[in-house]
């Protein structure tokens, strides 16, 4: 298990532990967490999955790959540390791993 | 009695619906029947990442089942809604329950259309809807196998991506001279077809089928151009909307059930939304469509609820859709007659390009393959009706961004 915090824009924090072979969008998804809308289920083809990774992390995760660099690209209030959360593949690694969501992913 | 949303269908609009309505603060009771036995879940990886063993199924549903406890939606699974009785307010159940509703919600999806063949329902025919199909389908997967696929739609050509990968041999059959034709260009069609050719996969186009008949433990496929023997015979021919408790209510229906941009059929306390509703969008040719994605299942929901919560929200999004094949990405947006003038931006060979489709100067529809900024800003261009030249739109050397 890797435990992971969600911030929502609003500064709500949610510590949950997620199973590796997740993504870290299934994590929110399945604890019920807000922010997180993932139309597509993560499939790489909505970009409604965006979250902000903590600056801590950032260099500390697999890189993107071109099809989400790309999809990113299009997003709204994108950042540097911008990722789409269904392509971050959560493993024990990963534990204490923290991410920020948007104020809207539409 | 209180205020109650009753749901019919347990699928992709019903889930949205519920975390919808309750986002939008409906204080009512929510009741969500559904005839399959599984809570909401998604159909997109049926074809894709679950038929090849890389998903397990519990990451199939859209929503964890505490969800639906915490929203307290009463979820009535394994049941048929079988009747409507409107003078009642009353929806008739499977076994003699009824259901009292304030609101109610059609959301039945579709179904499989099916082959009218001799023959096609010998076992070891199959069709893909559900979680069960596939589990069903999984068993026959086995290296070596011989799998003949009836139709070159977009789900039967997932299916041969993932079955000629695992090693069986995959032959497809299409009445039709194109594969995907009718999500599809014919240059998006024709890349598709060479791709599958080139990965082993067997395309026999313009054929037309006799009858599916047995041949010992297998089963033998006639073709007008001979006979194919298979394992297994997978059909996907397209689908058809669950219309018929609509149509039995004597409510109106042309090829779904009609709706307005609210999502309500001609009676004020009955909505539809999803595949099985027809609707009004501008986006359209003729002005009005029914819808097979994810998208609209989603984005018609959040619509309908605000309007259910008093908060009348017209719908009328840009359509969009997916289809993973191999290492391609395929993504379409927008709606379009089939006339109109089509751009190619990219060239095929490098396995990223993207079509456009231009009505009278405007951007209306967009197929991209492994092209995202071509589908992202392309969403954008079509919401706006923008015009773009198109010998600028072809030029890789302008920036899809700054095409707006
Ligand atoms: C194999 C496959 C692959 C797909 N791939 C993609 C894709 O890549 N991208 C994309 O955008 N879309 C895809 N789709 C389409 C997408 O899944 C549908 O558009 C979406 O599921 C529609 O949601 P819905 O809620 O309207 O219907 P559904 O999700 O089908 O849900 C309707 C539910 O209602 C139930 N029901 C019907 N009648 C009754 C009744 N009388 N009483 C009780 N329950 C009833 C049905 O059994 C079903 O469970 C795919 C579909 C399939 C089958
Ligand atoms: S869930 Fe759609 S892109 Fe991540």
């Amino acid at each position: 298990m890797a435990k992971i915090k969600y911030i929502e824009h609003n500064g709500k924090e949610h510590v949950v532990d997620v199973k590796p072979g997740m993504s870290v969008m299934e994590g929110a998804v399945k604890n019920l967490i807000p922010g997180i809308d993932a139309d597509c289920g993560g499939a790489c083809a909505c970009a409604t999955c965006h979250v902000y990774v903590d600056q801590a992390w950032t260099g500390k995760i697999e890189p993107m790959q071109e099809m989400e660099k790309t999809m990113l690209d299009f997003a709204e209030a994108v950042e540097s540390n911008s990722r789409l959360s269904c392509q971050i593949k959560v493993t024990e690694a990963l534990d204490g791993f923290v991410v920020r969501m948007p104020k809207s992913q539409h | 009695m209180s205020d109650s949303v009753v749901i019919v269908g347990a699928g992709q609009a019903a889930s949205q619906l519920v975390a919808s309505l309750r986002t939008e603060g409906y204080a009512g009771t929510i009741t969500v029947v559904g005839d399959e036995p599984y809570i909401p879940y998604q159909r997109p990886p049926l074809s894709k990442a679950f038929l090849a063993g890389d998903l397990a199924r519990e990451r199939l549903f859209i929503k964890p089942e505490e969800f639906y406890a915490e929203a307290k939606c009463h979820l009535v699974l394994n049941t048929r809604a079988v009747a409507i009785d409107r003078a009642r307010k009353v929806v008739k159940l499977t076994d003699d329950l009824e259901l009292n509703y304030t609101t109610l919600v059609l959301a039945t999806g579709s179904r499989v259309r099916n082959l009218p063949l001799p023959g096609g329902d010998l076992p070891g025919c199959f069709y893909l809807r559900g979680i069960a199909d596939v589990e069903h389908l999984q068993n026959r997967i086995a290296p070596g196998a011989s799998l003949v696929i009836i139709g070159a739609g977009y789900i039967g050509l997932e299916v041969a991506a993932v079955a000629v990968k695992r090693g069986l041999k995959v032959t497809v059959l299409e009445a039709l001279p194109r594969v995907m034709a009718r999500a599809a260009c014919a240059e998006v069609s024709a890349f598709y077809l060479e791709t599958h050719r080139k990965a082993g996969v067997d395309i026999r186009l313009n054929t037309k089928l006799e009858a599916i008949e047995k041949n010992g433990d297998a089963l033998m496929v006639r073709t007008s151009e001979g006979p194919l023997p298979a394992d297994t015979v997978l059909i996907g021919v397209g689908i058809v909307p669950n219309v018929e408790l609509a149509v039995v209510a004597g409510l109106k229906v042309d090829n779904g059930i009609v709706v307005d941009q609210f999502g309500r059929t001609d009676d004020p306390a009955i909505y539809a939304i999803g595949d099985c509703a027809s609707l009004p969008n501008t986006y359209a040719p003729g002005g009005r469509v029914r819808l097979e994605c994810v998208q609209n299942a989603i984005d018609q929901a959040k619509h309908t609820a605000a309007t259910i919560c008093g908060k009348p929200k017209p719908y009328n999004e840009v359509p969009w859709f997916w289809s993973d094949q191999y290492d391609l990405k395929l993504q379409i947006a927008g709606l379009h007659s089939g006339g109109g003038q089509l751009v190619l931006r990219g060239n095929p060979a490098d396995r990223s390009f993207a079509v456009f489709h231009l009505e009278d100067g405007v951007i209306v529809a967009v197929e991209a393959v492994n092209a995202a900024p071509e589908y992202m800003m392309g969403r954008r261009l079509i919401a706006a009706r923008a015009r773009v030249a198109p010998d600028r739109l072809a030029d890789k050397a302008v920036p899809m961004k700054d095409m707006a």
